[in-house]
């Protein structure tokens, strides 16, 4: 199997297996674009079991191929995208989905953007708050308090050239 | 001997790292300007043995030495000159020697130039890159000496792995590394400012252009090996948020972040506790990259530990300084004074917007590359997050960033205009609504998304054109004045435009290539015809080639127009490297204006036939194209003459130049 991260590693020597053919034969494609377009969809989203991070879609992998075919076959048979993607699942286990499913235990990994962004901007914005309206309506020398008059003098003094 | 030199190099620098880490600090802690003087020379002695230590390493690579281990298992003496060199740190033990080498490199040059800053910051900061320094040097003697030898020495080596036999190998870890590593810099003067427990106008000066040298070379060892991977791993991808990306990435993101608060800091004296917390953070996540990539704990908990010993010595030098780090900063950062106050709305109110996107990107790619280990640790339970989920978490954090950076740096500091400001911008939001007309009406109706998206892309693009042209007063003064307005702003007024219109073009290589890329997957003959994307591309035939340490076989491919006109031809080979008897796909890629077909050879069959992936990539060379633009805009901004690196300071009596706030 290949593995792409294989260059960004391979500084420091991970071993390879050897990569045979690459991932869709074209035996595998559908004959129907709008079902095999699914099936790559799918594909795309689940992971091959035996190599790092990679979909089976783009694994050449003995497992992924069967996994590929696996989804075809359960589309042709008329399933819906969630049904397929549920069967592998009861097959395999979450460990397959690359985007894994909204649970009390990814509940940290989902929301962490949110988190993040959301603290940070309510944090700056309390901040504001507490600098009082000053810094808000501040209009040059007008609100500078006695001491950071001194500082600016001092800063002045000390670094005429950074402007 | 030699060998035994290069080795004994190491073990002496390690003894004066030692003394670099201790010493000086001693000195500076009671304020003794005699030992604080020590730093320097010593910093360069350290250099000076590394670099012959590597030196060693690499001539010991150079002539095929198998006598020592690590030559042996990753040389061959067949192999061309240049992977017989690049092979040194092509694995493990060779690969952290040229981390110190760089972390060396990077601790002599501010030993060396950092005449005007002083004594006791420079001093300070040298013994923190002391302290880094000794602790992987004595990571690489306890755990992993590339100077081992092997007796008696065989006679042929193990070859490098073919996927590395390129010339790939020669430019990105170099780059990489120089960008992880140049970050320690920002770091130790981080540390050096909170144990003095102020922060100098010479801080910010300093911080600024060494984190923008450690961008640029981050930006370039990414953009390097994210081409490299497309080509060389046969099946065209050239992003997969595979976590030993996301550890080159999350420093990147981070050191994108200081970059632009270090400006504020400069300019304005405002988020100066901010600024070194970021410092403290980007050179965490390189060594965090480090340690994940080095410890082989991401891509296998067995790989940990059938070696736990490196593992375990890495997390300790993380922790060590990571946490240290955290301490000190816990500590005192809340004795350093903050200033410079700003309204919402202004150059510093859109820089901490910045920041706060970006942090909370940094954030998300570090939690899902770390979730499945900390799932498995507590529960047991494996879990997956791939390239799905970051598309859906980090895409949607980089929309509004993305929209609102050609606003930054037309907003006046302290407090902005923001209606004037997007008067300014509406030649650049035209330009973008025509070219979201132009997707949707001649390239794909349905594709709206896609179309958005490089509206984004010129958006971007026309923002940092117009910050140039404002700034130029085009369209205010008379045009020759305009000119010479022009020619006369800052280097790093240009700079950022280059560095924002590159994103521009990156943006729109990523957007092209993911919503317009076709694909075809066909099993062809000798005489075969496939038809993609307005080509015709047509199998030749399969010849067998022989190269210095590897046989291929080698299809070629005929490349006309739809209507028959020949274009030229492009090969892809199967090769088998003999030493190792492992097969690797060279993709056939041919240019065209900025996209490219990409053809990739699979399995052969009887009779001469070959299964064939062909793809084409709308404008995919954007995508690199864009980082060689934001490459440029760094080294150009770090010519401006009030950063160059070791710049003295400026004479008073020089001319201020017009809008000379510049922004990097």
């Amino acid at each position: 199997m290949r593995r792409p991260f294989a260059l960004f590693v391979l500084i420091g020597g991970l071993f390879f297996g050897p990569p045979s053919a690459f991932a869709v034969q074209p035996d595998e494609v559908l004959d129907d674009p709008v079902l095999e377009e699914r099936a790559r969809d799918i594909s795309a989203g689940l992971r091959c079991l035996v190599c790092q991070n990679q979909s089976i879609d783009d694994s050449d992998a003995s497992i992924a191929r069967d996994l590929r075919i696996l989804v075809r076959e359960r589309i042709e048979s008329g399933e819906t995208d969630e049904e397929v993607v549920d069967y592998i699942v009861s097959r395999y286990g979450q460990f397959v989905l690359l985007k894994p499913v909204f649970s009390p235990t990814t509940i940290l990994l989902w929301s962490t953007p949110l988190l993040v962004l959301l603290g940070g901007g309510l944090y700056l914005f309390s901040r504001r708050q507490a600098h009082g309206n000053s810094a808000v309506e501040t209009d040059g020398a007008a609100s500078l308090t006695a001491e950071e008059e001194a500082r600016l003098r001092k800063a002045l003094a000390n670094d005429p050239s950074d402007k | 001997m030699l060998i035994e030199t290069g080795h004994f190099a190491l073990v002496l620098a390690l003894a004066l790292s030692l003394f670099q880490a201790m010493v000086p600090l001693a000195g500076a802690l009671r304020n003794d300007e005699r030992v604080m003087a020590t730093a320097a020379p010593t910093a360069l002695s350290v250099f000076a043995l590394i670099t012959l230590s590597f030196g060693v390493l690499l001539a010991a690579y150079y002539r095929s030495d198998f006598s020592v281990v690590n030559v042996f298992e990753n040389s061959h003496s067949q192999q061309p000159a240049l992977y017989r060199i690049t092979g040194t740190w092509g694995n493990h033990e060779g690969s952290m020697l040229l981390w110190v080498f760089i972390l060396a490199l990077f601790t002599a040059l501010v030993a060396a130039f950092g005449r005007s800053l002083p004594l006791r910051l420079k001093t300070l900061v040298l013994a923190v890159q002391g302290w880094v320094g000794s602790a992987f040097l004595l990571f690489i003697l306890l755990t992993s000496n590339p100077f081992a030898r092997l007796s008696p020495a065989p006679m042929e080596g193990r070859d490098l792995n073919p996927i590395l036999q390129d010339v790939g190998l020669a430019i990105h870890p170099p780059l990489l590394y120089l960008g992880y590593v140049g970050f320690s810099v920002a770091f130790s003067f981080a540390i050096a400012a909170l144990i003095d427990g102020r922060m100098e106008a010479a801080w910010a000066r300093w911080v600024r252009p060494w984190t923008l040298l450690a961008w640029t070379f981050l930006t370039a060892g990414i953009a390097m090996g994210s081409y490299w991977a497309y080509y060389e791993l046969g099946w065209g991808g050239w992003w997969f948020w595979d976590p030993v990306e996301n550890a080159s990435f999350m420093p990147w993101l981070s050191g994108t972040a200081l970059l632009h608060s270090a400006i504020v800091m400069e300019k304005r004296d405002a988020l100066k506790i901010w600024t070194l917390l970021l410092a403290i953070i980007t050179f965490s996540l390189s060594l965090l990259g480090t340690f994940l990539v080095r410890s082989g704990i991401l891509t296998s908990v067995h790989s940990f530990a059938s070696d736990p010993t490196r593992g375990l010595v890495i997390l300790a030098i993380l922790v060590f300084f990571i946490g240290g780090a955290l301490l000190l900063f816990a500590l005192r950062a809340s004795s350093l004074k903050t200033g410079g106050l700003f309204a919402p709305i202004s150059r510093e109110g859109a820089l901490v917007l910045n920041n706060l996107f970006l942090a909370s990107a940094t954030a998300t790619v570090l939690v899902g590359t770390l979730y499945p280990l900390m799932v498995e640790a507590f529960s047991g339970e494996k879990i997956s997050v791939g390239e799905p989920f970051f598309n859906l978490t980090f895409g949607p954090l980089m929309v509004p960033l993305l929209v609102a950076v050609p606003f930054g740096p037309l907003l006046s500091w302290k407090r902005g205009d923001l209606p004037a400001v997007a008067m300014r911008l509406v030649w650049a939001f035209g330009f973008s609504l025509l070219a979201v007309a132009v997707s949707l009406l001649f390239v794909d109706p349905t594709a709206v998304f896609a179309a958005l998206g490089i509206g984004l892309a010129v958006w971007l693009f026309g923002g940092a054109v117009t910050d140039l042209a404002v700034k130029a007063g085009v369209g205010r003064t008379p045009l020759p004045v305009a000119m010479r307005r022009f020619v006369g702003l800052p280097r790093s007024m240009f700079g950022t435009a280059l560095g924002h219109a590159g994103l521009g073009l990156t943006v729109l290589g990523i957007v092209a290539v993911s919503a317009f890329e076709q694909e075809r997957i066909v099993a062809m003959k000798p005489g075969d015809s496939v038809d993609i994307a307005g080509y015709s591309i047509t199998f030749d035939a399969i010849v067998p080639v022989r190269g210095p340490n590897f046989v291929a076989d080698r299809a070629q491919f005929l490349i006309a127009t739809a209507e028959g006109r020949a274009l030229g031809t492009v090969s892809s080979s199967k090769r088998i490297y003999t030493a190792r008897q492992m097969p690797t796909t060279e993709a056939g890629i041919r240019t065209f204006a900025f996209s490219q077909l990409y053809v990739s050879l699979g399995d052969l069959s009887e009779g001469g036939g070959a299964v064939v992936r062909i793809w084409h990539k709308p404008l995919i060379t954007l995508i690199w194209l864009g980082t060689v633009l934001m490459m440029i805009g760094g080294f150009v901004s770090l010519s401006d003459r009030r950063l160059r690196v070791g710049a003295p300071r400026a004479p008073k009596s020089r001319l201020r130049q017009p809008q000379a706030e510049a922004t990097g």
